[in-house]
């Protein structure tokens, strides 16, 4: 189905946005899971800098870096993984006989998923900052929301991309997400300022766009530590997300005819638990 | 006698299967970068927090300490959240444990089987997060006492067995919860056992309840083994051999609750039906 008309295309987004965004409140236990959980990872970190003698501004990096991790964790578990999971529990082949766009589909987990990670992104920072007295103040707010929104623009383009991806791995999808995890902390420099890895690593690492966000969001909430630490300016940071968003939404829509296409082919749309 | 053949039978299936499970999912080149590159960047965050900001970057005493501790946490991680997490693989994922339950073996000693095959993949990655350091990283290792360090090891390990399949009997009976009783516990120890930083930085509470853990002692044992002093100051009145027999305690205390706990666990799971349930996780 290539052509299903807006109208189908809209109510498509909405449709698979909803579950996503009303599971939040469905069972609340699991938004205090949703905050509880990174908090135990930031807490540790900002003990680890408290260890060793660091300025507040750093358990401040390991606030916001615990922040977006819930953004990467959801663009790695519920959107590059969800064609394979569906794969799983067998409901792929009821989205593939669906009259309507896959991009739809891909843009309402993206849509649902980003509304719901955002309560607990906003619940880590909340509570993180509270616990920890780390200075929060953004001195230009209209442009620290421009970088935070195209940062999560463009790194959903990229989960829709890796989801069409996914559709051809079975087993290897569990551990390529569970490998996309402490390496990426690593590379985008979740929890310390990405130059600190070197200019070129974190050129190659800004391919996920939550080592330019993080970086730009730094910049902006503490101007006078990161000048030593910043990366590039918030502008060119800004203008490389912008492309990236639509790069990415380019490449996920002619990734996921591709991919599909390949599956289809070699028989893997249906294939469980190989 | 039969119950301890069942058990037995289990054991070999459990690690059997668990190793093809951990290992054959891809080729073993693949398989071979995937067990270096995840500790070495777990590891690799710390060296650069570092690097940034402790006075004289990885000299600094606290670093060996730190990287010992984050090291040894790799088995937390592996072999007490992973047993727990196996029930809802198996029942869920794979929708095999009915079938486990028929077979003529024992469920617990199944669970240790798999504990067994987690253990040997975290074995892995903690040798090569070790020579990592040692090569790369300048971390000064030696083995100062080989009975203690191997006593500590083999008890620690095992009681991360028992308390995983103690989670494990938890994850049999909840629906909805089932996938973070792991992370929570091994998130909770990474902090609470001061895993890569002193006791002393915590709130009072949090230091009470750290002393309480296991892992603590645990991996206070193994940083005075292979770097000749521990971390904690709440921990140096111990003597080493006062840490082996909490140690010895603890895992004793872990294989008996963990035998009751699970046995009440599974005799509920199977009365409620829940040995197949879908939760859709």
């Amino acid at each position: 189905m290539t052509n299903p008309g807006w109208k189908t295309f809209l109510r498509t987004v909405l449709g698979r946005a909803y579950p996503r965004f009303i599971g939040v409140w469905r069972e609340k236990s699991w938004l205090f899971f949703d905050v509880f959980l990174p908090l135990l990872q930031v807490s540790a970190y900002v003990y680890i800098y408290r260890a060793i003698g660091a300025p507040l501004e750093f358990s401040g990096f390991a606030v916001l870096g615990g922040a977006m991790i819930a953004y990467w964790m959801n663009v790695l578990w519920s959107m590059a993984s969800q064609l394979y999971w569906e794969k799983e529990t067998g409901n792929l082949q009821l989205y593939l006989i669906a009259p309507t766009s896959r991009m739809a589909i891909l843009l309402g987990m993206a849509l649902g998923g980003l509304t719901a990670t955002t309560v607990r992104a906003a619940g880590v920072i909340l509570v993180g900052t509270l616990l920890f007295r780390v200075p929060l103040q953004v001195a230009d707010g209209a442009l620290f929301f421009g970088v935070f929104l195209l940062t999560l623009i463009s790194l959903y383009g990229l989960g829709m991309l890796l989801s069409s991806v996914f559709l051809l791995w079975g087993r290897e999808a569990w551990h390529l997400s569970q490998l996309f995890m402490e390496p990426v902390y690593l590379f985008s420099g979740f929890y310390f300022p990405v130059r600190a890895l070197g200019f070129w690593v974190a050129a190659v690492a800004s391919l996920i766009p939550i080592t330019l966000g993080l970086d730009a969001m730094r910049q902006l909430l503490y101007p006078q530590l990161m000048e030593k630490f910043r990366f590039l300016s918030v502008e060119v940071e800004l203008g490389i997300l912008a492309f990236l968003a639509v790069l990415f939404l380019f490449l996920s829509r002619e990734g996921l005819r591709f991919f599909e296409d390949l599956a289809r082919r070699e028989g893997r749309l249906t294939l469980r638990g190989q | 006698m039969r119950r301890l053949f069942e058990a037995w039978h289990g054991f070999k299936a459990g690690t059997w299967l668990g190793w093809q499970i951990e290992s054959n999912w891809t080729e073993p080149f693949l398989f071979a970068i995937y067990s270096v590159i995840k500790p070495v960047a777990g590891v690799l965050i710390l060296v650069f927090m570092y690097l940034l900001v402790a006075k004289g970057g990885l000299e600094n005493p606290l670093f060996p300490q730190a990287f010992l501790g984050t090291t040894f946490y790799l088995y937390v991680v592996n072999v007490l959240s992973g047993i727990s997490w196996t029930v809802i693989d198996d029942r869920e994922h794979y929708g095999m444990l009915k079938y486990v339950y028929m077979a003529p073996m024992h469920l617990y000693g199944y669970l240790l089987g798999r504990g067994m095959a987690k253990t040997a993949v975290a074995t892995i990655s903690v040798l090569i997060t070790l020579a990592f350091g040692l090569a790369f990283l300048k971390v000064r290792l030696s083995l100062v006492n080989p009975g203690l360090f191997t006593a500590a090891l083999i008890l620690g390990l095992a009681a991360l067995a028992f308390y995983g399949i103690l989670l494990a009997g938890v994850s049999l009976l909840i629906a909805r919860h089932g996938w973070v009783v792991g992370d929570v516990v091994a998130g909770g120890l990474y902090l609470l056992c001061g895993t890569a930083f002193p006791l002393s930085l915590l709130p009072l509470p949090f230091r009470a309840l750290g002393l309480w853990l296991p892992p603590t002692y645990w991996f206070e044992a193994l940083r005075r083994t292979l770097l000749g002093q521990g971390l904690h100051a709440e921990l140096s009145p111990f003597s080493d051999s006062t840490l082996l027999l909490i140690l010895a305690g603890a895992t004793f205390l872990g294989m008996a609750l963990s035998l009751w706990i699970f046995r009440v666990a599974e005799r509920i799971a199977v009365r409620r039906g829940l040995l197949d349930m879908q939760t859709m996780y």
